[in-house]
């Protein structure tokens, strides 16, 4: 039996449903992304776990047990917010030693499992700073080890690096998934950012109004998308004569289907193209391997892998 | 020397001068001056004024009975006005509009008018809630009201009430909206939430409503007036009867003077409180 179970859920606001039907089995330890667009019902799905909102039919189980029936405050899980939401009166080390406090663990226990878990999230020296002391990322950090620290069954985590620059953004991505191998805990992650939901998870969740469009490994769905929306959706995608092609898995050649180089753009790491062939528009991305590239204008060829 | 910026800010100086600095200056000045019962006043220098007013107790008391009735009313304000704050922040789209509306309609009508409403309320035995009372055998005897610091604290805390709401609600606008479910998640009850998350950030709100209200009890006259009137004196309608009734210009000045020190020391040094105890916390 699956560690987290959510069994048919759906959320109505009026006549429009937020969350629709959505069925999801979660294994203990494992990293789950719900992935999708604003509004695709993603974050709803986070609040009704969570207890702040109130699904209108269909259950969650934790561990066999009904979670629907516990109050918010005593489902014992971790949950950092978006805002990241710490509290700015008290300093760091108050913020994470609240769950604790609340817990009624003894003052003692509470400093060293505090100090324990600013360690883990390299926070170490900074327990007697105001959150409005740090910068961004640092303030990441303590939301995570304030959710970490009260050992929660399940960490929530809701569009957790979406306030942060993208140099910052990556760095923390290796970092929470490095975190999250250490403490084992089972963990969703809420986000509209593909790139962060494959890096992340073991397995995603690709969401569209409401419904659960595919839900597997990460490059099972990118390889493999289910539906047009889940092909679009996780990167960019050609799709020639009914088949859908990733640009990357295109590439320039002698024979193959004609065309004219319209655009070609530099990116660093690799070339972005647009071509114009007789099924219309094929964007193309090739590595940057230092060898002389079709220019603009050019006359090409385009073949791939399972091409007839 | 660039003296445009100057000369744009001349004429705004000219007018605060004019209207504050210049008339606030000559009530300082008269307030040295000599006066008597036929002499009128003496433009001379002299302490008598002010001799009178710190030393007499008479004044000592009209001063205690000022800052008391502020005093209570500033708790009143925020004993009310904070959770009143709270519960307009927490409610949802057009009730959160027409309790507004609720809430700061009264300081579209006069203070007079207000005042009178509670005065009609409570007046002796032709009060409306008075006679009901006496009516249905709960009192035998009217509330005493009218010429009361019970009656002037309970006139001015509905009076200043909205103020104290807008400083709370404006603190409460700037919370996290995640911040209270943050806490809930981490396993504090309701009450919990209240006192230990959400009451400690808007404790800069409460404190400058405080002093807003405060400021405004302490310096109100049409209240104190109305419901105190000669029997209940406070500074300010005591300035009002040395200048226009006992027609003592000098000594009423002196009282003016007294009362706005005494108030800006009051503020200045809640201010210095509140700066120094939240500068790290809230930027």
């Amino acid at each position: 039996m699956a560690f987290l179970e959510l069994d048919n859920l759906t959320k109505s606001f009026g006549t429009h449903n937020a969350v629709d039907g959505l069925t999801l089995s979660v294994e203990k330890g494992e990293f789950v992304a719900l992935l999708g667009p604003s509004g695709c019902g993603k974050t709803t799905t986070l609040q009704m776990i969570a207890g702040f909102v109130e699904p209108t039919s269909g259950a969650i189980r934790l561990a066999g047990k009904d979670l629907l029936a516990i109050k918010p405050a005593k489902r014992g899980l971790g949950i950092v917010f978006q805002s990241y939401a710490l509290f700015p009166h008290m300093t760091v080390a108050e913020n994470v030693g609240f769950g604790l406090e609340m817990q009624g663990v003894a003052a003692a226990e509470r400093k060293t499992r505090v100090a324990e878990t600013l360690e883990l999230v390299g926070l170490g020296a900074f327990a007697s700073r105001f959150p409005r002391q740090m910068s961004g990322g640092q303030q990441q950090r303590v939301a995570l080890a304030r959710a970490l620290v009260i050992r929660p069954q399940v960490l929530l985590l809701d569009e957790p690096l979406s306030n942060l620059d993208a140099k910052l953004r990556e760095g923390m991505q290796i970092e929470l998934r490095q975190i999250q191998r250490t403490v084992g805990t089972t963990t969703i992650l809420v986000t509209h950012d593909q790139a962060e939901a494959m890096a992340l998870s073991d397995r995603i969740v690709v969401m569209n109004q409401g419904r659960a469009e595919q839900i597997g490994p990460p490059h099972e769905a990118y390889e493999r998308p289910a539906t047009p929306f889940v092909a679009n959706f996780l990167g960019k995608t050609n799709l020639v004569d009914g088949a859908s092609v990733r640009p990357e898995r295109i590439s320039f050649a002698v024979s193959g289907l004609a065309g004219t180089v319209r655009t070609r753009i530099f990116q660093g790491n690799h070339w972005l193209y647009q071509v114009d062939t007789a099924s219309g528009l094929v964007t193309v991305i090739r590595q940057n391997s230092g060898e002389a590239m079709p220019g603009e204008g050019d006359a090409v060829h385009l073949a791939w892998e399972g091409r007839a | 020397m660039k003296a445009a910026p100057y000369l744009l800010c001349v004429p705004a100086l000219v007018l605060f001068a004019g209207v504050v600095i210049v008339p606030l200056a000559m009530t300082v000045l008269l307030s040295f001056h000599d006066w008597g019962q036929y002499k009128g006043i003496e433009p001379v220098f002299i302490l008598k004024n002010w001799q009178e007013v710190l030393g007499d107790s008479y004044f000592h008391e009209m001063f205690a009975r000022t800052f008391r009735i502020a005093f209570f009313v500033t708790l009143l304000a925020a004993m009310f006005g904070a959770p009143e704050a709270y519960i307009l922040n927490r409610m949802r789209s057009p009730w959160r509009g027409i309790f507004l509306l609720v809430i700061l309609g009264p300081l579209l009508i006069s203070v007079v008018a207000r005042t009178l409403g509670w005065a009609l309320l409570f007046g002796g035995n032709s009060g409306l809630v008075n006679k009901a009372l006496m009516g249905m055998g709960l009192i035998s005897a009217p509330l005493p009201f009218m010429f009361t610091e019970t009656g002037i604290v309970v006139a001015l805390a509905h009076v200043l009430m909205p103020y104290m709401v807008l400083a709370v609600w404006a603190s409460l606008q700037r919370l996290d909206p995640q911040i209270e479910n943050a806490a809930v998640a981490l396993g504090a009850g309701p009450f919990t939430v209240l006192r230990r998350i959400v009451l400690p950030q808007v404790m800069p709100g409460i404190l400058s409503g405080a002093v807003i209200v405060f400021a405004l009890a302490a310096s109100a006259f049409a209240t104190p007036a109305i419901i105190g009137g000669r029997r209940l004196k406070v500074a300010s309608t005591l300035a009002y009867d040395e200048f226009l009734n006992t027609l003592n210009w000098p000594l009423g000045a002196a009282v003016a003077v007294l009362l706005l020190l005494a108030l800006v020391a009051i503020v200045w040094g809640a201010n210095r409180l509140v700066e120094r105890r939240y500068a790290q916390v809230f930027a």
